[in-house]
């Protein structure tokens, strides 16, 4: 305990305070998907399979991006397109289910 | 063409990910493009080290199996350019890590990278074994202290026998110490055995010590390796440690631990 940390603001957050939400956050999303198959490398075959049924898409042209946040984690596909064309972007959120 | 270093111990909890972390932030501090690499597969730890767990999409053993590419796997870290980690799976265990799988996956990183750094798991099971096995060069983490000591023996007896270089006639993987948690304090009143003992009894050269330091706990809780932090003093023994292993020829020093400043005391500025 020292003088400043009494007004100290919000934002200079503890680095156990910091670590605190780094752990709850990771662990929220990690409870959930231990128990379920690895379905991310099923789900990116599936999105390819599908556009591949329109367009002729390049394996090595697909990035997935998942940025897990609190009380959600947002799954991010980027895709580009054959012919100069600007990458096709489809993004999908998805909740997660709180701990048991 | 990259230098592949494990980072190894047997013990475990001696700083094995907090090494590689710091290492690897240090190597790409120093302009070295590297990787990390996660081998303890089930107990992944070197994301949330690196700060980046948040971000892993794809894994080392999805790549492995052809689940996915090594490009989608690996996370650029985002303060250091030249820095990337390729995290390992929570889920599956150490079976999946296969041999061939392993080294076709190191082939690909070698030519993109300056640095191959590998964080065994503890033990010397199937993951140490993977992570040691296609190493040019170890480096042992080691607590002054005697089942460190101990376990730490019997793995360059390892590096010297099951690994490829050996299995080749090559000689065994070359280690280096790593002697971290070092208290000076302590080893003055002789309750913590001293740098030169524990050199005698393991019988290869130094890398470097790095001191106790309340710096690391914070680094981890902050998802920032070590060698980032510039007041630290483990944080400057670690980029120490970096120059040395690039080759440096860089004076040992035992940094004393850092303590507030009468001012951090009052203003709670402290490490």
């Amino acid at each position: 305990m020292n003088l400043l940390s009494l007004f100290r603001r919000q934002r200079d957050k503890t680095p156990a305070a910091a670590a605190k939400e780094r752990l709850t956050i990771l662990l929220s999303h990690e409870r959930v998907d231990v128990t379920r198959p690895d379905y991310l490398p099923m789900l990116q075959q599936d999105i390819l399979a599908a556009i591949r049924k329109y367009i002729d898409v390049d394996e090595n042209k697909v990035d997935v991006k998942l940025e897990r946040a609190e009380g959600m984690a947002m799954l991010e596909v980027d895709i580009e397109l054959p012919g100069g064309n600007s990458p096709v972007r489809i993004r999908g959120g998805r909740g997660i289910e709180a701990p048991a | 063409m990259a230098k592949t270093i494990v980072i190894t111990s047997g013990k475990g909890g001696v700083g094995k990910t907090t090494s590689t972390a710091a290492l690897g932030a240090g190597l790409a501090m120093a302009g070295k493009k590297t990787v990390v690499i996660d081998f303890d597969v089930g107990l992944r730890n070197l994301d949330m080290i690196m700060g980046c767990e948040r971000r892993v999409v794809f894994d080392f053993i999805n790549v492995i199996h052809g689940e996915a590419k090594l490009k989608q796997a690996l996370i650029k870290d985002k303060r250091l350019e030249n820095l990337a980690v390729l995290p390992t799976s929570q889920t599956r265990d150490k079976d999946a890590l296969t041999r061939d799988g392993v080294e076709k996956v190191m082939e690909e990183l070698r030519d993109e990278f300056d640095y191959i750094l590998c964080d065994s798991p503890a033990g010397i099971e199937r993951g140490a074994h993977m992570a040691m096995y296609f190493a040019d060069e170890a480096v042992v983490v080691t607590n002054p202290e005697v089942s460190s000591v101990r376990d730490s023996d019997r793995v360059l007896g390892l590096l010297s026998s099951k690994t490829k270089r050996a299995e080749k006639g090559e000689g065994p993987v070359p280690g280096k110490l790593l002697l971290t948690r070092y208290d000076p304090a302590r080893v003055t009143k002789g309750d913590m055995l001293n740098v030169d003992d524990v050199l005698e009894i393991l019988a290869i050269p130094l890398l470097g010590i790095i001191p106790e330091s309340p710096s690391v706990l914070k680094a981890s809780n902050l998802g920032m390796p070590v060698a980032m932090d510039e007041e630290s003093t483990a944080g400057k023994a670690y980029r120490d440690a970096v120059q040395r292993l690039m080759g440096q020829q860089i004076e040992h020093r035992i940094l004393a631990p850092e303590r507030p400043s009468f001012f951090q005391r009052i203003f709670g500025r402290t490490a």
